[in-house]
């Protein structure tokens, strides 16, 4: 007995008073335990457990729910880049061109006045090129609303004139107008601006909607995990009893849960990000694999090569971090909101 | 250190369960709390940790008044409170060390810092070889040991225990009411709840707090 109380010196790193190390001593040393039962050397102590146990969280359905959140919010944020990216690409190349179309009019030489134009065209500063649509071009342009095989040489079709504009040094378009209607009164230029426009509004709202779908995805998380630790701290009710009489803060309690949905947020937001560069790229793969088809050319008219490059994947990243910091600070809110409500 | 004046608590709408309790712990005192079943131990006891707010009357602990405590003094003021509970409320999830550590933890303590701590009071209350084990294994003496570990562990200027011999053998009955007579004679203030008489018997210069009928008598 003797011998537990010589290795309970207050050297040994035991930092009670020595009048309590005392009590303490003169009272186990006076009882019939064993030197097995006492120990004499505790073995290493291992790492830490949480204080909120992994079990208590309904996890895996909440990695589940995040993943998906995590995977849809990738998705529209991406769609959201894709369209706006398409939208500057179509934009842009329709800007770099415009039409002169020169209707037949009784009494003046079509042949002459398409070449007037295109003279006139030409000396413009601003312009390119201006190319000359044979008539049977004009006619064929044609054809998808009049069908084939119809002898349009009869009727009194426009002639097309393309202008590429110079991006660098834009041309005075009112010039132009001007210009050509001193030269051909029949003539009139078409700069596409209505057009434009609505490609312009229909992007804007494609980017809307999906900004608007991104944030319901993050809504509808925060309630998913607002839920889970609201049961969270149900379920926990007497560990964080324990924890308050203890003498933990609130504070702690909160961070003690922060840290649980924390991970749980970064588990789920690595597999939804993951599988949302895996969906992109293996869009970006197909994508390739379908350009010459028909179908693959209209979905890169539409969202262009669907390459969402290294910006999309960035955002992917940043958003899989935020879901993780988000998860874990709402649960801290809610719990710490809880705990002072119940003070 | 501590001091109630005028205490009534009434659970909901019904009958006070505590009426006008007047008393006072000074530092270093001893005392049992007693009374038949339901006259209000843990009750009393509930309020002193501040896990009850009294419906009147005033509580005054460590010299502050617990009506006028923010969550965060609460917290503070716990933490010279060790409390042993008559169902030891370990956590089941965490090892005996652990468990015993768990009033330094939450003070934000690295681990190494408390380590050898830890260790040395396990191995003088007999479980410095369960130090790894868990809580649902140990035999109920076991479990008991552990829980005043952990209360002891901060070296709170309080301890308070809930009927601490309910769940064990006469013998370690014994052998835990002396290691709170060393306690008390070390310096801390005890107060045990308790309606075992021979326990009480057994250390009669202890002072005697009696709750019946929701009043305190206390008998010097």
């Amino acid at each position: 007995m003797r011998k537990r109380g010589a290795s309970c010196s207050p050297t040994a790193g035991f930092t009670f008073s020595n009048e309590r190390t005392m009590a303490i001593m003169r009272f186990w040393s006076s009882t019939r335990l064993t030197a097995s039962d006492v120990g004499e050397d505790a073995e290493e102590i291992p790492a830490q457990s949480a204080l909120v146990p992994a079990d208590s969280v309904a996890g895996r359905s909440l990695v589940i729910v995040i993943a998906i959140m995590t995977f849809l919010a990738a998705l529209a944020a991406n769609v959201a880049i894709l369209v706006a990216d398409a939208s500057v690409e179509w934009r842009s190349d329709i800007a770099r061109e415009a039409t002169v179309q020169v209707r037949p009019v009784a009494g003046r030489d079509l042949e002459a006045d398409v070449r007037q134009a295109a003279d006139a065209m030409r000396r413009t500063p601003g312009v390119l090129e201006a190319r000359v649509y044979a008539k049977s071009e004009s006619e064929a342009l044609l054809a998808p609303w009049l069908g084939e095989g119809l002898d349009l040489s009869e009727l009194p079709t426009p002639r097309m004139i393309v202008l590429k504009l110079d991006p660098d040094n834009r041309a005075d378009l009112d010039r132009l107008r001007m210009e050509l209607e001193r030269a051909v009164p029949s003539a009139v230029l078409d700069d596409h601006h209505v057009f434009i426009e609505r490609l312009g509004d229909m992007a804007r709202a494609a980017v809307a909607i999906s900004a608007l779908v991104f944030i319901l995805i993050l809504g509808a998380m925060a309630v998913a995990v607002a839920s889970a630790t609201r049961a969270a701290v149900a379920t926990n009710r007497e560990i964080v009893e324990v924890l308050h009489i203890v003498g933990a803060a609130d504070s702690f309690i909160a961070r003690e849960f922060q840290r649980r949905f924390m991970a749980l947020g970064f588990r789920g937001a690595l597999i939804g990000g993951g599988g949302a560069l895996a969906f992109f790229a293996l869009a970006q793969f197909i994508s390739q694999q379908w350009r010459a088809t028909g179908g693959g050319d209209q979905m890169e008219a539409m969202f262009g090569a669907f390459t969402i490059g290294w910006s999309g994947f960035i955002v992917i990243v940043l958003l899989a971090g935020g879901v993780a910091l988000l998860t874990g600070y709402l649960s801290q809110f809610i719990v710490l909101r809880h705990l002072q409500q119940l003070g | 250190m501590l001091t109630f004046e005028n205490v009534g608590l009434r659970y909901g709408v019904g009958a006070e369960t505590l009426r006008d309790v007047n008393f006072q712990i000074a530092p270093r005192s001893f005392q049992f709390l007693t009374g038949p079943s339901g006259a209000g131990k843990t009750t009393l006891m509930r309020l002193i940790i501040m896990a009850l707010r009294p419906t009147r009357g005033l509580i005054n602990i460590f010299g502050k008044d617990t009506a006028a405590l923010t969550n965060e003094e609460i917290a503070e003021t716990r933490r010279g409170i060790g409390v042993v509970f008559q169902d030891f409320r370990l956590l089941d999830h965490l090892t005996l060390y652990e468990n015993v550590a768990l009033p330094l933890r939450v003070l934000g303590r690295e681990e190494s810092t408390y380590r050898s701590e830890v260790t040395e009071l396990l191995r003088w209350v007999g479980l410095g070889e369960r130090a790894h084990a868990f809580p649902t294994i140990l035999s109920g003496g076991e479990k008991q040991r552990a829980a005043i570990a952990r209360a002891l562990i901060s070296q709170p200027k309080l301890l308070l225990a809930d009927e601490p011999t309910g769940n064990v053998d006469p013998t370690l009955g014994r052998r835990i009411l002396r290691l709170f007579i060393e306690l008390h004679k070390s310096g801390t203030a005890v107060v045990i709840a308790t309606h075992d008489l021979t326990l009480m018997d057994q250390y009669e210069e202890a002072r005697r707090l009696v709750l019946a009928d929701g009043r305190l008598h206390i008998f010097e």
